[in-house]
């Protein structure tokens, strides 16, 4: 597949996902804050990590009315594959392409270490995965918890929007497993219409055994899996 | 044309727990201060505005405070608008 791993000023995670696309045998091509136009033929866009526009104002918020962004906005309305991780994330949530909002950690403290997520319903970004699968994966930030209004938060828990959720090694929740007091321990969530994922986790930094774990190529995997079933 | 200033605090939602604040209630209360309590931390946005009047000033900051700088799903915010020091007559 063709992933696109857009770059703002600040991000400091494009490489990574570059990284983890090329590694995975995909054709990635970078994407620049600026750009006006996508290259043709793009399967999946990655809006990657980091502290895009140096969390001003909001985290997202300044990155969300880039010139790319409105393109970003037309793929994912088009049906496009759209996944932002950690800072990705905040900037969907901040252009209204994912419900809810990513605010301080709970105990104010930037977490930088190995989560366990529980894989939930079955969605184009997690279909390799089995069903209530653990998987481990490393967060890194300051602003990853996760809320929304009571209707909203019901809305997505209903329809089975909730993607990954922050777990002990043995899948059950707990405080003590959330790392940032996200609402329900919310890690990821995908939009209404499936094609937009947002999570805190960086899977893209877990897809090589050499490199300590390889949970993450489940989501690349995923998406290739969705992307030859459209096809086919 | 007239200048204005329009100031503007953008709090969280008081629905949403303000960690911060929370954090510095209990620094004041460990200060002996626990007459200090409902702590809420938020921004302070300053910006000159150029309106003919005071309610065409309030709607453009009003505009700026929804289109981006405060997120309606997390934050509250209150603008106040004053006609700027020193304006031409």
């Amino acid at each position: 597949m063709k992933i696109g791993v857009v770059t703002f000023p600040g991000s400091n995670c494009e490489g990574d996902a570059v990284r983890a696309g090329t590694v995975l045998g995909h054709d990635v091509v970078r994407l620049w804050h600026k750009d006006t136009a996508l290259p043709a033929g793009l399967d999946v866009i990655i809006l990657p990590g980091g502290f895009s526009y140096g969390d001003y104002l909001r985290t997202g918020a300044i990155a969300r009315f880039s010139p790319v962004m409105a393109e970003v906005i037309r793929f994912a309305n088009g049906g496009g594959y759209v996944m932002g991780i950690c800072n990705g994330f905040q900037i969907l949530t901040e252009a209204g392409l994912l419900p809810g909002a990513l605010i301080r950690n709970a105990n104010l403290s930037f977490v930088c270490k190995d989560v366990f997520l529980r894989v939930e319903l079955p969605t184009a970004f997690t279909r390799a995965y089995a069903q209530g699968s653990v998987v481990r994966i490393p967060v890194a930030h300051g602003e990853g918890r996760f809320i929304a209004s009571a209707d909203v938060l019901a809305r997505i828990e209903d329809n089975g929007q909730v993607v990954f959720r922050y777990v002990e090694a043995d899948g059950t929740t707990s405080d003590s497993a959330n790392p940032n007091g996200s609402v329900n321990h919310i890690a990821g969530i995908v939009n209404e219409a499936g094609n937009v994922m947002g999570m805190m986790p960086h899977p893209e930094r877990y897809v090589e055994a050499t490199l300590g774990c390889a949970d993450g190529c489940g989501v690349f995997e995923s998406l290739a899996m969705s992307l030859e079933a459209i096809a086919s | 044309m007239k200048t204005y200033t329009a100031h503007i605090t953008v709090t969280l939602r008081r629905a949403i727990l303000d960690v911060q604040g929370k954090t510095v209630e209990h620094a004041l209360h460990s200060l002996h201060m626990p007459q200090l309590t409902n702590i809420r931390i938020g921004k302070y946005v300053e910006m000159s505005v150029q309106a003919p009047d005071a309610e065409t000033a309030m709607e453009l900051a009003d505009e700026a405070c929804s289109k981006l700088l405060a997120n309606p799903v997390m934050e509250d915010y209150a603008i106040r608008i004053e006609e700027h020091e020193g304006a031409a007559a």
